[in-house]
């Protein structure tokens, strides 16, 4: 319940982490792909931010920027008030260990070679966190009772072949935890497990999430599990690199301001197949995504929007601006005419 | 309260696995057949040349028993132009060759270990250096500048000859390295690596190379073979000073007298060059089942 307190409290503090219009070009034969365009993100201590969109929006690339593993081609990342590419070793090596990254893939992120406890031992006796080698594997089988990994001596002596999926995964997580990290960056961490594992994997990043507030950067393509994971905290929609929505994640399930996030809302399915029948799918005017090496002028978004008005949506990229209180998107449509123009009820087709 | 009993249980189970882990070699060797024998015969040999020589007589010129054939009392083997006894050299012969065989190996397999995986995950002008210098290195003729080298220095020491080998055969394996490096360096788990700042050796030498080691492995027996291939040529051809005796003098005296075309001295020619198949055919064999022994996946079938 501690992040229910945590984060109308964060907003007056200083945020952990900034990224400040931070963009990544990609150059490919095909010309420059811009992955990553103009995004503005903060993480406040012990909050939770959820960044959702669809393959090839971006956020893995965004992901990576905010863990200092790619360097924006432009624009700024900063820890704790200071950028990161332009820090001294030191202020970088603490930046390193107070950011971990928990990725996708439990079958590639684990060193075959290494035991589980080898994988954890690592980091704590090379930072000093503990001394001597039976500390480290005493506070190795601590991190995995965090994890749900019990009893700890069945899976400290384990290669990763020897664990399942899930296993792995809480695993990848109990590494990330060596350090005492400030923020978690979870890509997708869930995706690959399945669902019956996935929400107890969920359950636990929860409860590391309220018990040692550890802010989360946490990215999914699943609105629901974003819903799930970050009701308490915020939601960014990222569309071909840009983010379009922004705002605290109920807002956004809710009342979206974005006919994106709109359209995202509206794919979930239903139970109740007559349900699903009328939701507003159909709306959109196209199906394809383009490419990101030929972005549509103006908002990427208009070939398939609802509200699409020739002129005004083709022509100049939208600005984020704030639609209701805390709640922003970039639509040139919603910003003149507000949100009431993305009717809850589709029309009938 | 649980937790900390249960970690320290788990603690103190751990340094218990040393002795399972040399029992699962040794499984491994057996559960290979060729492998095993290839192991039985590499071990036989570096046994005997390293501890029979201790009490075999001294091998002494003879002029009333040159030439003896195979099968003479006293001579299992024969005896060579001098009236020394095949058999004893043979014996005595493998030292210097198994010797400078393993030692050039591991000369160069650790300098292309270090010189390839560095070039590979630094990148830029370390990479840029290593790959100029492979290039430069594998472009002369080996045999040529063994030639050269042979001519200006005096290489009557195994370990100078060790040196010599080795030095030159690193860079067809730098270039293997760098290349499975290269590729292994973006798994997600050197990335994990990076992030918890453990530091580039750590993570080259702890994190990258073990996913490599049965290749280097593999790579290290095929790097024996050659030196030794080397060895053997250089004192064939009469690049290296003959004095002493080992397989490779042995031949190159056999050779020299055309002890091919006499029927008494064809146990003298031919017995350095059994040794040295048998040898190489046992190490070729043993490489086999290495790949079973590194990698613990294949390891618990």
């Amino acid at each position: 319940m501690s992040a229910m307190e945590t984060a109308p409290a964060a907003e007056g503090r200083t945020p952990l982490m900034t990224l400040a219009g931070v963009s990544q070009v990609f150059d490919t034969k095909a010309g420059p792909i811009h992955a990553v365009n103009q995004v503005d993100l903060s993480i406040n201590p012990g909050e939770v931010l959820c960044l959702v969109g669809e393959s090839g929006s971006g956020k893995t690339t965004a992901a990576r920027m905010a863990a200092g593993l790619a360097k924006p081609t432009n624009g700024q990342v900063d820890f704790d008030g200071t950028d990161i590419w332009s820090m001294n070793r030191r202020d970088f090596s603490t930046f390193r260990r107070s950011v971990q990254y928990v990725h996708q893939d439990p079958y590639a992120s684990l060193n075959p070679t290494r035991t589980v406890q080898q994988t954890l031992t690592a980091p704590l006796l090379k930072h000093g966190v503990v001394k001597g080698g039976k500390a480290a594997a005493a506070r190795a089988a601590e991190l995995l009772t965090k994890v749900d990994l019990t009893p700890p001596e069945n899976f400290l002596t384990k290669y990763p072949h020897q664990l399942s999926g899930g296993q792995r995964q809480r695993a990848s997580v109990a590494r990330a935890l060596t350090l005492d990290p400030k923020i978690i960056i979870a890509d997708e961490s869930t995706s690959m497990l399945d669902v019956s594992i996935r929400i107890s994997v969920l359950a636990m990043l929860g409860r590391l999430r309220d018990d040692l507030g550890v802010g989360f950067l946490f990215i999914t393509h699943d609105l629901a599990i974003a819903k799930y994971f970050g009701w308490h905290g915020k939601t960014a929609v990222m569309y071909l690199g840009r983010i379009v929505e922004f705002g605290p994640t109920p807002k956004i399930i809710n009342a979206p301001t974005h006919p994106y996030t709109r359209a995202l809302i509206d794919a979930i399915p239903e139970p109740d197949p007559d349900l699903t029948k009328t939701k507003g799918l159909g709306s959109l005017r196209s199906l394809e995504i383009p490419s990101l090496a030929h972005l549509p002028p103006g908002c990427s978004f208009h070939p398939r929007c609802p509200l699409f008005e020739g002129g005004l949506c083709d022509g100049v990229v939208p600005e984020l601006v704030e639609i209701r209180s805390g709640q922003s998107a970039a639509c040139h449509v919603v910003a003149r005419d507000g949100a009431d123009v993305l009717r809850p009820d589709p029309p009938a087709t | 309260m649980a937790d900390t009993i249960a970690a320290t249980d788990a603690a103190s189970a751990i340094g218990t696995t040393g002795v399972s882990r040399f029992g699962g070699i040794l499984s491994s060797l057996r559960r290979s057949p060729a492998g095993f024998i290839g192991f039985v015969i590499v071990a036989l040999m570096v046994l005997i040349t390293a501890i029979v020589p201790f009490f075999t007589p001294e091998v002494a010129p003879n002029v009333k028993e040159i030439l003896l054939p195979a099968g003479t009392p006293g001579h299992l083997l024969g005896t060579d132009n001098e009236g020394k006894d095949v058999l004893i050299q043979m014996i005595g012969g493998g030292r210097t060759v198994i010797f400078v065989g393993f030692v050039a190996a591991a000369i160069s397999t650790a300098l292309a270990i270090v010189l390839g995986s560095l070039a590979a995950y630094l990148g830029g002008w370390v990479d840029s250096v290593v790959v100029t210098l492979t290039d430069v290195f594998l472009t002369i003729p080996q045999i040529v500048l063994l030639a050269v080298l042979g001519a200006f220095f005096k290489l009557d020491s195994p370990i100078l000859l060790a040196l010599l080998v080795g030095g030159l055969a690193w860079p067809v394996l730098t270039r293997a390295v760098r290349a499975q490096v290269f590729s292994l360096k973006e798994r997600e788990f050197v990335e994990a690596a990076r992030l918890l700042d453990l530091g580039t050796p750590r993570v080259v030498f702890v994190e990258i190379l073990p996913n490599m080691a049965s290749f280097i492995l593999m790579n290290f027996m095929i790097g024996v073979t050659n030196a030794i291939y080397q060895l053997v040529g250089l004192y064939l051809l009469g690049l290296a000073p003959l004095t002493g005796s080992n397989w490779g003098i042995m031949l190159n005296r056999a050779w020299i007298a055309g002890a091919i075309f006499n029927d008494n001295s064809l146990a003298w020619i031919l017995s350095p060059i059994i040794a040295i198949i048998l040898l190489l055919l046992g190490l070729v064999m043993m490489t086999r089942s290495l790949e079973e022994i590194l990698n613990p996946r294949l390891r618990d079938r």
